[in-house]
């Protein structure tokens, strides 16, 4: 007997001769639809992964006829958008920056494209908004304190050329010297008067024997009164802002063996347009300062 | 062997409903030629609303995020009117499903209305059921592929119109339909137009039936709206059986001896006064109204009998009581065999057959009626219309309505929303003042530029200021929105400034017009109390 096939009489359908409790199970065939679609589907996968990308090698995966690849894709549409931009891109390289805010367009292109230039290379340090990190020395640039100048062209140099870098000679240095030579007593009474200077709490006995060695040694750069220069990035202390920490022994560390920051020059990375995107999106977080040097920010009640 | 199998679904049994006239066929015609006006004519209706807006009465504007309707502007935040319209529109129609029934699916519903345009054209191609069956079952030949071709050929403009039209909605429609022609117009604009002609010809002009039977959610929903109280069409079988075709028997029944009960009377009355007989069939049977002339099938869009009862298939079109009432005018009998009726109106029992059993016409009437006295009354028809159910679902509805219409009015022109900026919760400026940053976003509904002053309250000692705006004055175009950097300062004394978090309210006022309105907000001042007082000299 060849023909060993058993046929349900119920449904005249073939079982597949298995049985369970006297049940059968039936060998229904797949419908023709069904099987054709399946077959459709295999061979629109052979075709698939010969156009396009599909097979991983071991370096990389096979291109496909087509050439296909998302990242050209992408490379595609930011060439289009940069494109589209191009005007405005050229006009924000050539605008003086000290009247780009009067052009309200090109204003709020350069404040947008300085928001995203920000995130993806700023915020690292600066935070994503632009906070700082106060226990890392990375300034605040939301506050109205600038250690190297507010005003457009100023924070863009300090954008092309950066700080205390060795890339960029043209890079903002400054160097405040240890004061490790000093008597532990002496910078004690140093750090009083400091204090003192932004009315914090401080010993007054202490702040007067300071007040001489503070005029000797410190007010070259701070100035005599503790307002700072911004010509030799040299901080405020008469001031709310602290860089790195108002307590008495965060200036006593500063004095022992001062912290001070770096920051990269980005020129060459960004480029003009950028450079001057990013200064705007900066300038316009609420500590800007107008060319007269007076805040652009006019409190009023 | 699988031959054998049974199938798995039930072909399409193809319907070609008959002609017919009457009431209810001038209704639909009434209501097939408002809504489809309505539909077509609205995107060409103009409304002027100045220079800087769309002059077009009815316009969905997806690219502006605006809808307009007339002398109404919805934006998208005030989505809830909407919302409301949505749910007015569904109680709406609860409210007429439980007083009428399907009615919404027998006149409004456009698959039932182009159908309805489907199958007159097709009437017209292609001549009356008659005409049509003999068509349908007559091998392919030159004439019929010319009638089918004709067709479909009009069905087809139909349903670009219809596609066309949907797209107007969306965009000035004189601009739209210019570059819908000189092919300029957005490729969504011609797939949109595609999709909805593909729908409605394969709707209208080939399912039909099926979508409200197989694909139509809303039938199902519907049963459980209906109660006995409902008025939907039926077919009084008290009356209408037994059916059969019989001679004229020309003898008068007396009125009261046919039933009991004041639908019959009435019935019996109507019955007398047009001096109609008792039928009797060939073999004798005393026979009801129903001469089986089958012309409620013919007409029947959906292809049921409703004789058989109501069943799911039912649009309640009510074109067969169009056709039974014609049928009923020319054998003389009172109309409305098949009606409009509620069925706990109709008499539980069926007078005839227990009258022809006792031999009606030597009965005595009281013996009939005293046998059985029937606890039904029928109820007048305000009583199906105002019943609890319906009074509630109209009451919501109307409630619903109310609030919309009141909400329109008291929203205001102006408008603000602010968020604070929380990264970082603040700032502590050079003179120590603690600085808070908010975004707020500015609108303006009015059709031109306005200037807008951002205040805070005199008393807080909190000090304001805009960024790039040293005035506190923010200019918004007209129509739209402007989001604005706000920032409060409070001077290192103030209380807020030392207070981890206070109230804050941010006042705005539209300059031209006076129009005021505000939002509360949050001030964060400075987070570590303890290190403040340490610090503080």
């Amino acid at each position: 007997m060849t023909d060993n096939r058993k046929i349900d009489p119920e449904t005249g359908t073939e079982t597949t001769g298995h049985s369970w409790d006297g049940i059968e199970e039936l060998n229904t065939p797949l419908p023709r639809w069904w099987l054709w679609t399946f077959y459709a589907t295999v061979i629109w996968g052979v075709i698939y992964t010969i156009l396009y990308p599909a097979w991983p090698m071991v370096s990389g995966a096979t291109t496909g006829l087509l050439g296909y690849s998302t990242r050209a894709e992408v490379a595609d549409e930011i060439e289009r958008v940069d494109l589209s931009n191009a005007d405005l891109t050229e006009s924000l390289v050539r605008v003086d920056l000290g009247v780009l805010e009067e052009n309200e367009k090109l204003h709020r292109f350069a404040v947008q494209a300085g928001r995203s230039v920000f995130a993806a290379n700023c915020s690292q340090c600066h935070g994503a908004g632009a906070g700082g990190v106060v226990a890392s020395g990375y300034p605040n640039l939301l506050d109205d304190d600038w250690l190297w100048g507010g005003t457009m062209e100023e924070i863009a140099y300090t954008v092309r050329h950066g700080i205390r870098n060795e890339e960029d000679p043209d890079a903002r240095f400054s160097e405040m010297p240890p004061f490790d030579w000093m008597e532990e007593a002496e910078l004690d009474a140093v750090a009083h008067f400091v204090r003192s200077l932004s009315k914090l709490k401080h010993d007054e006995s202490a702040a007067i024997e300071g007040a001489s060695l503070y005029a000797d040694n410190c007010s070259a750069c701070h100035d005599e009164n503790g307002l700072g220069d911004r010509e030799l990035g040299a901080p405020n202390l008469a001031d709310a802002i602290w860089l790195r920490g108002s307590s008495h022994d965060a200036i006593m560390r500063q004095l022992n063996a001062p912290r001070m920051g770096v920051m990269p020059p980005w020129q060459a990375r960004l480029g003009e347009a950028e450079v001057r995107a990013v200064t705007a999106y900066v300038h316009g977080l609420g500590g800007g300062e107008a060319d007269v040097g007076k805040s652009e920010v006019e409190p009023t009640q | 062997m699988s031959d054998s199998a049974p199938p798995l679904f039930a072909a399409r049994e193809p319907i070609f409903p008959r002609r017919v006239s009457g009431f209810f066929r001038r209704l639909k015609w009434v209501i097939l030629i408002l809504t489809l006006g309505v539909y077509y004519i609205t995107p060409w209706i103009r409304w002027d609303r100045g220079p800087n807006l769309p002059d077009q009465a009815v316009l969905v504007d997806l690219a502006n995020r605006r809808f307009h309707f007339f002398w109404i502007e919805i934006w998208p935040h005030e989505f809830y009117f909407v919302a409301g319209l949505l749910i007015m529109a569904g109680l709406g129609l609860f409210l007429f499903t439980s007083a009428l029934g399907r009615v919404w699916c027998g006149y409004a519903c456009p698959q039932t209305v182009w159908s309805d345009l489907f199958m007159t054209v097709e009437r017209w191609i292609e001549g009356d059921r008659n005409a049509r069956i003999r068509l349908h079952n007559a091998p392919w030949s030159p004439r019929k592929a010319l009638l089918r071709l004709s067709k479909w050929v009009v069905w087809l403009l139909i349903a670009v119109a219809t596609g066309g039209a949907w797209v107007f909605y969306f965009a000035d429609a004189p601009t739209l339909a210019h570059d819908l022609v000189t092919l300029q117009a957005a490729p969504v604009a011609y797939v949109t137009i595609a999709v909805l002609t593909a729908t409605t010809f394969i709707f209208g002009g080939f399912m039909r039936e099926q979508v409200c039977i197989y694909m139509c959610p809303w039938p199902r929903i519907q049963g459980a709206m209906m109660d006995p109280g409902t008025l939907t069409v039926g077919y009084r079988k008290w009356r209408g059986e037994p059916r059969g075709k019989g001679g004229v028997k020309r003898q008068k029944v007396a009125a009261e001896a046919i039933g009991s009960g004041d639908a019959v009377a009435r019935y019996g009355a109507a019955v007398d006064k047009n001096t109609a007989a008792e039928r009797q069939s060939r073999s004798g049977e005393v026979l009801g109204d129903c001469i089986d002339c089958n012309a409620c099938v013919a007409v029947c869009p959906m292809g049921i009998d409703i004789r058989e009862g109501q069943q799911m298939e039912c649009i309640t079109c009510a074109l067969c009581i169009d056709a039974c009432d014609d049928v009923m005018a020319k054998i003389g009998r009172p109309r409305g065999l098949i009606d409009y009726l509620a069925l706990d109106d109709e008499p539980p029992t069926q007078p005839k057959e227990s009258a022809e059993v006792a031999g009606l016409a030597e009965t005595p009437a009281g013996d009939v009626a005293g046998a059985s006295q029937p606890s039904w009354q029928p109820k007048p028809l305000w009583q199906h219309i105002f019943r609890p159910r319906t009074i509630f679902y109209t009451t919501a509805w109307a409630a619903i309505g109310v609030a919309l219409i009141v909400a329109l009015f008291i929203r205001p022109e102006i408008d603000m929303t602010i968020a604070p900026v929380r990264n970082p919760t603040y700032v502590t400026l050079s003179d120590g003042s603690i600085r808070n940053a908010y975004d707020i976003r500015l609108r303006n509904k009015h059709g031109e530029a306005r200037d807008f002053q951002l205040s805070l309250v005199a008393e807080s000692g909190l000090q304001l200021a805009l960024e790039g705006a040293p005035d506190n004055l923010v200019e918004v175009p007209a129509d739209t929105s402007r989001l604005q950097r706000v920032y409060v300062i409070a001077p290192p004394q103030a209380p807020a400034a030392g207070q981890q978090r206070s109230d804050l309210r941010l006042w705005v006022e539209d300059v031209i017009s006076g129009e005021r309105a505000y939002g509360n907000t949050i001030f964060n001042g400075k987070e570590d109390r303890n290190e403040r007082s340490e610090d503080a000299g």
